[in-house]
């Protein structure tokens, strides 16, 4: 199962090294990790995409909150928070197959943000799970690159972290 | 305008630090040039590693966070076995390390090293000193961190130009971290549940940990096991929690324990689990424990609760705190029948202190040490055989059991020793240590000299790194693979080199006569005990 977690830590130096040896050392499994700084400049925002039960979505959240540098930790309901990734993929395509590969980036309501003879960079912010969608279909073509920001979130309404 | 070694002196006597423990080198030079001035003492160690020990032992006496230094580097890295050691068990430390100057950073030069880095896993926190400006209130905070919550070691690396730097002196107040608020006083619905979980148990049973020393909470718990009738046993940290004689306690528990104190646990239907982190070694839980014991757990770390266990009822809050706030409930005082049986079939339990036919029998001479010794002696026994004869037959009446619990570090037993004795002056400070481990840690026998510290010392004398032979005996047909400790020294005479008076001792027939000679020695003194390398642990 997979649990989105929302963390505020201080924005100083060694935050970030401290939690990613946090879950190397207790064998968390980390699908996603997105940080960012947040509307106040002294604090960052770490958006976390955690694989496992129960047990280790708690076992993820006791150990962040028991970092100093860590001032908040939520797990989000999955069914009350707008998701959004952001992803960049650069296609190696011929000729004839430029219409094909811009239909789909249409209908996906992606972009088209770079183009050369040779290849296409199309970029669509999304929910992860279209964006696996655009990946796969696209990988009939010949994916060279591809570049995922990793989930980021927020709670619907006017409830925060 | 000061220095920022000018401050960092001023700071430590705000906090009211007595010692340092420590060994110089070029990255904290004008620290140690500022501490000549002051009136803090510094304990010079033979060993970085011990510096640390050192002040965990003073640490876990002194109920105050122990203070160690060292240079950048291998000085750092030397260190890192006592912060490790110290944070398993859960010591409050404050840690300064030299670092090479702030610009050189992260160029690998001399004597660099990324200790904040490496000393991660082994640290509540740590800091890596910018500006000098910052070191009042860094240092405040590192002491709050240190003592408060579940505390543990916290490192400070101050390059040295920070530490020539000059500053204006301002310290806050009050220390202000927005990520560290700890519980202290549980939640009143979970008390609650806590109360009517004792009132229906019909076989309860409290099992402490180290957690209780770190809240003074000892008073309370005896207080809290006698009111209602409750049967106690201890994980090896938790070793003293109660006297050991005291007629509700059944022993440590877990693989090294007593047998009835895990017959208690299998049997119970309660299991109140108070500041002790469940692990594997000291307590052979979970596998043990019935599917149908409920558990209460109690802990100033939230985290530690449910990691290992699943449990019923969780407590987050300081020991202390929380006993009252149970007893505050008046809980119902429980049958006799549970705790008679318990008590009956403890006075079953026959020790084996007979005499052995060569050398002495380890368990019944620390039995007869602790029993010789005042009532509120300090203990620090070492790791090995030797341990785990301390932990089973040494007597804690109103002293305290020292031993690396968590890590179980060979070479703990003597620095810890010397950092107690500094903290509590007019009280016995004993460590058993093997013969083995004592070699770890006799450079530490000129820090003794130097500071005149008047520590007993046993060596438990078998030739043999015991307990790795015992595995090997048990588990690899027998097969001893280095664990013969020939080549050893002569104790006695490397005592004597540096002018300790000592004996050895080859029966149980001078056991009485040498702990009284020892115990009358003003000073320090050390007294070898010949055992024979087959003696098992248990
Ligand atoms: C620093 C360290 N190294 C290795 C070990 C593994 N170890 C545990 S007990 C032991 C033997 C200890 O020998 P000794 O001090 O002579 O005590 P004895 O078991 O003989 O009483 C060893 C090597 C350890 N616990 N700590
Ligand atoms: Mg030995």
């Amino acid at each position: 199962m997979k649990h989105t977690i929302s963390v505020l830590v201080e924005n100083k130096a060694g935050v970030l090294a401290r939690i990613s040896g946090l879950f190397a050392r207790r064998g968390f499994n980390i699908d996603s990790l997105a940080v960012g700084t947040t509307e106040d400049k002294n604090i960052s925002r770490i958006t976390l995409l955690v694989d496992g039960d129960d047990y280790i979505a708690e076992q993820v959240t006791k150990q962040l909150n028991k970092q100093i540098d860590v001032i908040k930790v939520r797990k989000l309901d999955q069914e009350e928070i707008t998701r959004r990734e952001l992803v960049l993929v650069k296609v190696k395509m011929s000729a004839d197959q430029r219409g094909e590969i811009i239909d789909i980036v249409k209908i996906m309501q992606g972009e088209i943000v770079d183009i050369s003879h040779t290849t296409l960079t199309v970029e669509m912010s999304d929910k992860p799970e279209k964006i696996d969608l655009l990946i796969d279909l696209l990988s009939p073509y010949n994916i060279v690159e591809v570049a995922r920001t990793g989930t980021i979130a927020l709670q619907k309404g006017a409830a925060i972290v | 305008m000061i220095t920022g070694a000018e401050a960092i002196v001023r700071c430590l006597e705000n906090e009211g630090v007595e010692y340092i423990f420590g060994y110089p080198g070029a990255t904290v030079c004008p620290l140690y040039d500022k501490l000549t001035k002051s009136s803090i003492k510094h304990i010079l160690v033979r060993h970085e590693q011990h510096a640390g020990h050192e002040a965990s032992g003073y640490a876990r006496i002194k109920k105050r966070p122990g203070v160690c230094m060292t240079t950048s580097g291998p000085g750092a890295t030397n260190l890192i076995t006592a912060l490790a050691t110290a944070y398993m068990d859960s010591v409050p430390l404050v840690a300064f390390t030299g670092q090479v100057s702030s610009e050189l950073l992260g160029r690998d030069v001399f004597q660099e090293a990324d200790i904040t880095g490496a000393a991660e896993p082994f640290t509540k926190y740590s800091y890596l000193v910018k500006n000098a400006a910052d070191l009042p209130r860094i240092i405040k905070e590192a002491f709050h961190i240190a003592s408060t919550g579940r505390p543990g070691p916290v490192l400070i690396d101050i390059p040295v130009n920070v530490q020539t730097d000059k500053l204006d002196f301002y310290q806050p107040e009050a220390v202000d971290l927005r990520g560290y608020k700890p519980t202290i006083k549980g939640h009143a619905g979970q008390i609650k549940r806590v109360l009517r979980a004792i009132n229906n148990a019909q076989r309860p049973v409290i099992c402490v940990g180290g957690g209780i020393f770190a809240a003074e909470g000892q008073k309370e718990l005896q207080q809290f096991c006698e009111s209602i009738n409750i049967p106690v046993v201890s994980t090896m940290m938790g070793i003293g929690a109660i006297p050991t004689a005291h007629p509700l306690y059944m022993g440590m528990l877990g693989m090294h324990g007593k047998s009835i104190a895990n017959r208690a646990i299998i049997d119970s239907d309660l299991l109140i689990i108070i500041g002790a982190r469940v692990s594997d070694r000291a307590v052979l839980l979970p596998a043990n424990v019935s599917k149908n014991t409920k558990i209460v757990h109690i802990d100033i770390d939230p985290a530690e609760i449910g990691k290992n266990l699943d449990t019923f009822i969780p407590v987050v809050g300081d020991a202390k705190e929380i006993l009252r706030q149970v007893m505050e409930e008046e809980p119902e005082k429980k049958s006799v029948e549970w705790t008679d049986a318990l008590k009956a079939a403890r006075e079953m339990l026959t020790l084996d202190y007979e005499p052995r036919k060569a050398g002495i029998n380890p368990k019944a001479f620390v039995h007869l040490l602790s029993r010789t010794l005042p009532d509120d002696h300090i203990y620090c026994a070492d790791v090995g055989q030797n341990q785990i004869w301390s932990a089973g037959n040494c007597e804690v009446r109103t002293g305290r059991f020292l031993t690396s619990g968590g890590m179980g570090t060979m070479g703990y037993s003597i620095p810890a020793a010397i950092g107690a004795k500094l903290a509590a002056p007019d009280r016995a400070v004993v460590a058993v240590c093997g013969d083995g481990s004592f070699q770890m840690q006799m450079m530490e026998l000129a820090t003794i000299c130097q500071n005149n510290v008047d520590v007993k010392i046993v060596v438990m004398k078998n030739n043999k790194l015991g307990l790795v032979k015992e595995i090997q005996r048990k588990s690899y047909k027998n097969n001893e693979s280095a664990v013969d400790l020939t080549g050893s020294p002569d104790i006695v005479a490397i005592a004597a080199a540096y002018g300790i008076p000592g004996r050895r001792i080859d029966s149980m027939d001078a056991a009485e006569e040498a702990i009284a000679q020892m115990l009358g020695n003003k000073g320090v003194y050390l007294l070898e005990c010949v055992v024979d390398e087959n003696e098992p642990s248990m």
